[in-house]
Parts: structure tokens; sequence; C-alpha cells
């Protein structure tokens, strides 16, 4: 496996970034987790941890080099790998010298190792990510065979084992803890039965909507212009004042973080023609003594047969193994005053849109009255945060750990639409898929985002 | 007489004592014991050791009488019980002897004497060449264990009313016994003496014997004792014990009448007390309950500076707990931070024909803690290693959490019980559920295989039945 490291884009203003220092050298080996090489930002100097595992092969932006975010600054694969292509890497805009060439190797033909990640814009916590070699690489070092492997194979999980007692990971397991996200006492720091009771009885906070980021070209002042003198009449109330926070606020602060953090983020975002579904949609409200029906109820409907279809997205990290869900639970965020929640509506893809509708409109209720028992707090495999009330185009959201991803769903708008060469108003709307990229790829969530947007375009598949 | 300053100083040399005193040599700390009787205390001298010693003379007499089943013929042959007893004796004194070689071997001081705490760091040792003052400069551990209780207004003269340290020496055997307590204690004495043809009665106050057993275990040993001859008698309250010349009459009430029985001798197994008279306890005011000395989980008691461990600080009265017990208290002293000890994952084990073993919760405890529970079972009989020893009787016994798999206890009766019953401890330990234990292979064909068996039939496909 080769793994390119890449400047990360560390904050969403970041556009440059400067190596300062190198952790480690050129042959050193790396694993998962390792401080790797220290980084200035516009704000902060930041220590970059690793992501792949192997040798640090070639240091290709030197310290004291300043190179784009997303330029490839050092390469990490095991030592008989066939790096020669990342020799051409683009050199540093005013980068010095960087290390010595790779250990010479024979140039692949086929080792086009990584095209994929290196080009395109590169989101926030995709900047740093770990690329699969194309299987020809592997084979075509027999010469190195002999070689004595590295102590940690380039299978070593990416960001570290957990370590739980089968017990706890049992228990984890079916109240739908994330062990990533406790602290183990037992023995070496081990998560025990103990630790995952303890984060049970926790309540479990809900996944955030990303904020919408700045344009990334925003230009920023460099100089204070001279201005008139403006005086600001004095005014009665403090400056600021410190608002203590919710338990469910913190809870909240100190979650997700360790979603965005840890969890490599993919987006893709695709637009569905609504048209249908919101004609059936009026067509089923009016029927008498039938429950409401809810844009929302439609999209859990179509995103948890899609589930069904993918079960690669119905997947979450689960220490060494990926766990893939047979069920469709899925997590409904619920915007409540001082925060918000996510309450599961358990096997969506078993129940009629009806009781969809009449389940989400309950559980949205008592989640905004408190009264949600603990269970149907956790367990989704999936979430989905519909922001379509607040008129909001589109939107990205942070995965819920564990869960593997979560679909952000923006309002239903009249846009003109082209269609067979004519203009006329359609109904769109616009969802986003937040994906954990340790678990699943891009072209998994686009083809899931499909089945979703066939679903909901030929809305009578919902009911059937 | 000037004062001999140490580290560390034990009161008590038993499996706690000696321990503490070890590991606290270990971690670089200079160490006293004080021991009033012999090193190595009750376990190895008066208790575990030695019983085991004739538990095993027992076994072997219970084999030949068995020799026609193996196809040997055995010419005459006698069993000598004062012999099985000098035996003991000798297996008691190289244990003992070990000790005093593993304090040679920690360059740790050893004192005959009693010992008295003056201060939390003074201990006066009384021996019988005279006082010596002992100044403990880090803590004083103390250790001194526990001694056989006895019914209200029942002297035990060690003649015809004995207690099990009056028993393990004695070389003498009785024609008929009374046991009272049918504990660890009563029933594996009723087992020795019973193999070596004495008439024995085991009387039990609770409705069944082993009591802190399972009940499938209890019913069990019941049945396989009165198999034996051994007479037993459960839900009977003692009234009297009266000593005669002719021997020993016991007036017991049962079911509501009153009968009195008739022995060579009486037994008392009805429990230990904590030894704590004449520590100066009192006067240093280290706090008590019901006779036991409280503790932290590091094992000091109230008085900072002053440990305590083994029998006389409670909880289950075992050598093994005593020692893990002397571990927490050294390492807490030498400044380390020790696990502490997990009352709830103490193997309890009981050494007679077939042998007893459990940890964890009965199923009878496990379902009183409204937990929904798995039960698996495997008797030895469908163990192919069993069968091929001659051992057949007895089954493990499996309680886990229906959910989780968790292993909530583990009961065993049969061939090498006592041994056996680790696997599940260790699980315990590292919270391994029946999944880990299934996914465990087993060598076959072993005794272990029923465990294994068991585990399966908890999760309801065993193989073998």
């Amino acid at each position: 496996m080769i793994t390119k490291v890449f400047m990360p884009k560390l904050s969403d203003a970041m556009e440059t970034g400067k190596v300062i220092k190198w952790l480690k050298k050129e042959g050193d080996a790396v694993k998962g987790g390792d401080l790797l090489v220290e980084v200035e930002t516009d704000k902060a100097n930041v220590e970059i941890e690793a992501f792949g595992a192997g040798i640090l092969r070639k240091i290709v932006v030197g310290e004291g080099g300043t190179v784009p975010v997303g330029e490839m600054i050092g390469v990490i694969a095991d030592p008989t790998e066939d790096i020669s292509s990342m020799a051409a890497a683009k050199p540093a805009t005013s980068a010095p010298a960087a290390g010595a060439p790779a250990p010479a190797a024979k140039p692949a033909p086929a080792s086009a190792a990584a095209p994929a990640a290196a080009s395109g814009p590169l989101p926030a916590m995709e900047s740093y990510q770990s690329v699969p070699a194309t299987t020809a690489v592997v084979p075509l070092a027999p010469a190195a065979a002999a070689a004595p492997a590295p102590a940690f194979a380039a299978s070593a999980p990416v960001g570290g084992r957990v370590k739980a007692s089968p017990l706890a990971r049992k228990i984890a397991g079916q109240t739908g803890v994330d062990l990533r996200l406790i602290q183990g006492t037992g023995p070496g720091g081990r998560i025990i039965r103990r630790d995952v009771e303890a984060a049970q009885a926790t309540p479990r906070p809900a996944a955030v909507p990303a904020g919408a980021p700045p344009p990334a070209g925003a230009p920023r002042p460099t100089a204070v212009p001279a201005r008139p003198q403006f005086v600001i009449p004095p005014r009665p109330e403090a400056e600021f004042e410190d608002v203590a926070m919710s338990p469910m606020r913190a809870a909240i602060a100190k979650r997700m973080p360790m979603s965005k953090a840890p969890v490599p983020h993919f987006y893709v975002t695709s637009e569905v023609a609504m048209d249908e579904a919101w004609a059936l949609r009026e067509q089923l409200n009016s029927l008498d003594g039938q429950p409401k029906i809810s844009v929302t109820d439609m999209v859990i409907k179509a995103v948890s047969l899609a589930l069904i279809k993918n079960p690669g997205i119905n997947a979450q990290l689960n220490g060494q193994v990926i766990r893939v869900y047979h069920r469709a639970h899925i997590g409904i965020a619920v915007a409540l005053d001082q925060g918000l929640i996510t309450p599961v509506l358990r096997d969506c893809d078993a129940k009629p849109l009806a009781r969809i509708a009449v389940e989400s409109r309950d559980l949205a209720d008592r989640a905004r009255g408190g009264k949600l028992r603990a269970q149907e707090m956790s367990g989704a495999t999936f979430s989905i945060s519909n922001l379509g009330m607040y008129d909001v185009e589109e939107f990205s959201a942070i995965i819920n750990p564990p869960e593997g991803a979560i679909l952000a769903v923006g309002s239903v708008l009249q846009k003109p639409v082209a269609e067979d060469g004519e203009l006329r108003v359609g109904r769109r709307m616009k969802m986003t898929i937040s994906c954990d990229h340790r678990v699943m790829d891009g072209a998994m969530g686009a083809r899931f985002l499909q089945d979703v947007k066939r679903l909901l375009e030929e809305p009578l598949r919902l009911l059937v | 007489m000037a004062t001999q300053p140490f580290d560390v100083v034990v009161v008590g040399t038993g499996p706690g004592g000696y321990v503490a005193a070890i590991r606290c040599a270990q971690l670089g700390l200079s160490v006293a014991t004080v021991e009033d009787d012999r090193p190595g205390g009750v376990c190895l001298n008066w208790g575990c050791i030695p019983t085991k010693a004739l538990l095993r003379n027992a076994e072997v007499v219970g084999l030949f009488n068995r020799a026609k089943e193996f196809g040997i013929t055995v010419g005459e042959w006698k069993a000598d019980y004062s012999q099985a007893v000098q035996r003991s004796r000798r297996v008691a004194d190289r244990m003992a002897k070990g000790v005093e070689f593993l304090f040679r071997k920690n360059k740790i001081t050893l004192l005959l004497g009693r010992g008295t705490l003056k201060s939390a760091r003074v201990v006066e040792v009384a021996g019988k060449d005279g006082a010596t003052t002992l100044e403990a400069k880090r803590a004083v551990i103390l250790a001194t264990g526990s001694e056989p209780k006895s019914l209200p207004g029942v002297t035990i003269d060690e003649k015809r009313v004995v207690s099990s340290t009056g028993a393990v020496t004695n070389e003498g055997r009785p024609g008929s016994l009374i046991v009272i307590g049918a504990g660890a204690v009563g029933i594996e004495f009723a087992d020795v003496y019973a193999a070596y043809g004495v008439a024995v009665t085991v009387l039990e106050a609770l409705p069944r014997v082993l009591p802190i057993e399972d009940e499938e275990v209890s019913t069990q040993i019941a049945r396989l004792f009165s198999r034996r001859d051994i007479a037993i008698r459960t839900g009977v309250k003692v009234k009297s014990v009266t000593p005669g010349s002719e021997g020993v009459s016991v007036e017991v009430e049962a079911e509501g009448k009153i009968e009195t029985l008739k022995a060579d001798q009486v037994l008392m197994a009805v429990g230990r007390a904590a030894r704590t008279r004449g520590l100066g306890l009192e006067a240093l005011g280290v706090a008590t309950e019901r006779g036991f000395v409280t503790v932290s989980a590091t094992m000091e008691t109230s008085v900072k500076g002053v440990y305590s461990i083994g029998d006389m600080a409670g909880h289950q009265l075992l050598a093994h707990k005593a020692m893990a017990e002397g571990v927490v208290a050294a390492e807490a002293i030498a400044g380390q931070s020790p696990r502490p000890v997990d009352y709830g994952n103490v193997p309890s084990c009981t050494y007679c024909h077939p042998q007893v073993a459990s940890i964890g919760l009965t199923e009878a405890a496990a379902r009183a803690g409204g937990r929904e529970i798995a039960v698996g079972k495997f008797p030895f009989t469908a163990s192919g290693k069993a069968v091929a020893q001659g051992e057949t009787e007895g089954f493990v016994k499996v309680v886990a959490d229906k959910a989780t798999g968790e292993i909530l206890g583990a009961h065993i009766v049969g061939p090498e019980a006592t041994e056996l019953i680790h696997e599940f401890a260790v699980g315990r330990t590292l919270e391994a559920t029946l999944d880990e234990i299934i996914h465990t292979m087993h060598a076959h064909p072993t005794l272990s295989e029923a465990a294994f068996e068991a585990t399966l039939a908890a999760l309801g496909h065993p193989i073998h039945i």
C-alpha cells in the first residue's frame, strides 16, 4: 500500500501550508497515529498524524517548504513498494531541496499508484488519506520479497486498535456505544464493561450539520485602510456574557470533534426531481384517515430501501472489522432549543411509509418534549438530517459515530428546469451524503445516492 | 532493648502475611515478619496443605477399594490412618520450610513471638527470649488470620469436641464422628474420615450441604456422600453438645422434633472468627465490623499506615484471597497503584471426592439479579477422558447472561474440578464471553472439554450430549 502524504487543509481559509519539521526521517517506520510532520498554517503550528502504515519512503517537501493545500509532501509505503512514479511530484513553490531520492527501485510501468485522490478539490479531512496501491504494484517487487517484513503490516488498521474486552465490545455493539470515544479504565487503558456502561449512562448527542464554509477565495484584508472617525456611543449591556453549556451542548461539543477529526469525511451531493414525490405526497395527504406524510418520511423510506440494496453504506468501522448492517435503523436529527438529538427509528426498511410517518412524528414530538426512552437514542445504522424547513438549499453534515454515513437533506425548491430542450418549473431537492472514507468510497456513496434518487423520482416504489 | 527499624513490619506469616512480605521485599522495602506459631500460618501448617495430603490419602484408599474395577487383584492391604496423618505432617513441614527459605532468599527478618501494636509505627514482639521492639517506618501489615469458631455453650476441648486444627494432627481416629457444619471444612473431613472407615454424620443447619455453592452442586454432593454411607442431615439445629466418658451426645432439633445423636467425637466446623485479640487494635482505634477489620481498597485500616489482610479483614476466608490482598497492600505501601481485589471473582474450592469448585454467581443468585440468563450443563459421564479415568461423577455448569454471553458463574463437581475452574476465572477477569470460550480449541480428550461443552450448552448447541 502506498499512502501519499498531502498538505492538509487545516482550516477553511487555509490555502498553503509550510512544513516546519518532519518528525520522522526517510526510512523511519510509520504507523497510523504516529506524529509525522509539523505544519504551519495561517493560525497555528499543527502536528499531523500519519494515516497509513509503512516506511516514510520519501520526503517530497523539505522543512521550510511552502506548498498549496493538497500538494503531496511525502510518501509512506512498504519497503518493497515501487514509488518511483512519486518522484515526479511537483516541487514545492519555495521548497528547499527535499531529502535524498527514494532508494533505488525499478520503475514500475503499472505503478500509477494513486491518481484518484491527488487531483480535484480536497475536502478538509480528505486531504490526508491513504490511497490503496493498484494491484499491479504489489507483485512487481519479487526481488524484495526476501526482505524482512515490517513489524506492522500495511494492513494495520487506520487509527489504531481499540483495546476492549469481549464483553465490553458486545455491550457496546448492543447499545450502540462507540468504543473509539471511550476512555478505558482497565489494565493498560483497556475498555472494560464498566466503561461502556458509564458511557451508556451519558445521553448520546446528535449529528450536527456542518456549518457552511465561507467562500474559499474570499480576500482577506492585509492592511487596515484609513477610516473616518466614528465614535460608538456607550451601550448599556456587557460586551459579552459567558453562557454555561447545557449538558447536551457540552456533549455535542465533546463528541463532534471526535467525529470530524478521526473520521475522514467525504461528501457526495445529488439533486433529485421531486415533482412526482410531491404530487404523490399531496395525493396521500388528501386521503381521509391517513397519517400525514412528510418529505422526510419519504426520504427515510427511500434511504432505508437504498441502504438494504447498498449494505456498504449501512456500515461502520468497528475495531478491526467493518460491521455491515442488514437493517435500516435511521437516526433522525431533531432540532431542539438547546441543541439537537437524533432519535432512532428502527427497521425502516420493513415499515410501510404510513407507519414511518406516524412513528417519526411521535419520536420527534417526544424528542422535543424530552421524553425519549434511552433505547430510542442509540443504535442507528445511518442518520438523516433535514434542514429543508429552514430554506436550506444544501449543506453537509458531520457523521455521528459510530455510524458510517449521514444524509443532509435540503429544501424542495421550485426551479427552472431544462427538459427536452424546454424550460419549465420543477421541484428539486438536493441531498449530500457524508461518508466515512475508512469504510466506503466515493463511488459507493454515489451509487447509493443514485438509488435514493431513483426511489424518490419514482415514488410509487416507496409504497410497494 | 534498641528499636529495630524496618520499612514494613508484617504481623502473621500465613498466606497473606508471607506473600505481602515477599512482595514488599521485591519492591525494595526492608521487611520484618512476626509469627507466634509456625511460618506459613494455618494454611500451610494446620489447614489447606495438610488436609490436602489427607484427602489424597483418602482418594488412594478409594482407588484401592475400586481395584477390581481396574482388573487389579490386591492381596491383604491396610490403610493406616496414623501414617496418613504423619505423611500430612511431613508435607506441612516441607511447605513451612519453604516459607522460611523464601524469607531468607528475600532477606526478610523473621521474629518468633507475639506481636502487639504499640502505635501505628511500633510493634512489640514478646518472644521466648524476651521482647523486641520493631519500628515500621512505612507501614504495618496485620495478617493474623482466623481461628475456628464454636457454637454458643460448646467448648472445643480438642479431645471429644475437636476443631479442624485438632483433627488435622490427631493420629487416632474415632469409630464414629458427628461433623457440625457442612461447609468446605466439614465436608472435607467427612470425606477423609469416611474413607478410613469412620461412621460419619454431617449436620447442617441450612437446608443443604455446601450452602454457598450452587444448589445443584449441593444436591449432587449430598447424593454422592449418602452413597458412601455418610449420613447427611440438613436443616438440623444443634441444641447442645455434651461430652461424656463414652463419647459425645448431640441434641438436635429437626422438623420440630428433638433427637439425641451419639458419636465418639464431634468435629466443629461452623466457621472461623477473625483472630484480632491482643493485637492492640482497640487502643489504636482500628475500626472493625462484626469482628473483622475494616479496610480500604488498598487494604489500609482506619488508622493510616496500618494495613490488614487475609481472614481478619473479612470477605471470603480463603488463602488465595489473602495472598491477593497481600500483594495489593505491599504494592500500595510501595507507592504503586495496585488493582483492587475483585471479591466477586474468587474461586471457591472443596477438595472432597469428587471435587467441587465454583466462581461467580450461582444460578439462583444470577436469576435473583433480574437478568435473563442462559445455563449450560455438561455431565462428566459424557466426557471421554472422565470415562477413561473412571471418574464420571459430576458436571460442569455455566451460568451466563443471555444477552451478552457474560460468564456470570461456573460450578463444577467432578475430577480435578479445582483445577478446571480457572478457565472460567481467567475468562471472567478478561471479560471473556461464552463466544471466547467456544472459540478456544480444547484438547481432546481432556476434562476441560466438559467446560467447553457446558459453554456450548449455554449457547444451546452442545455437541456431545
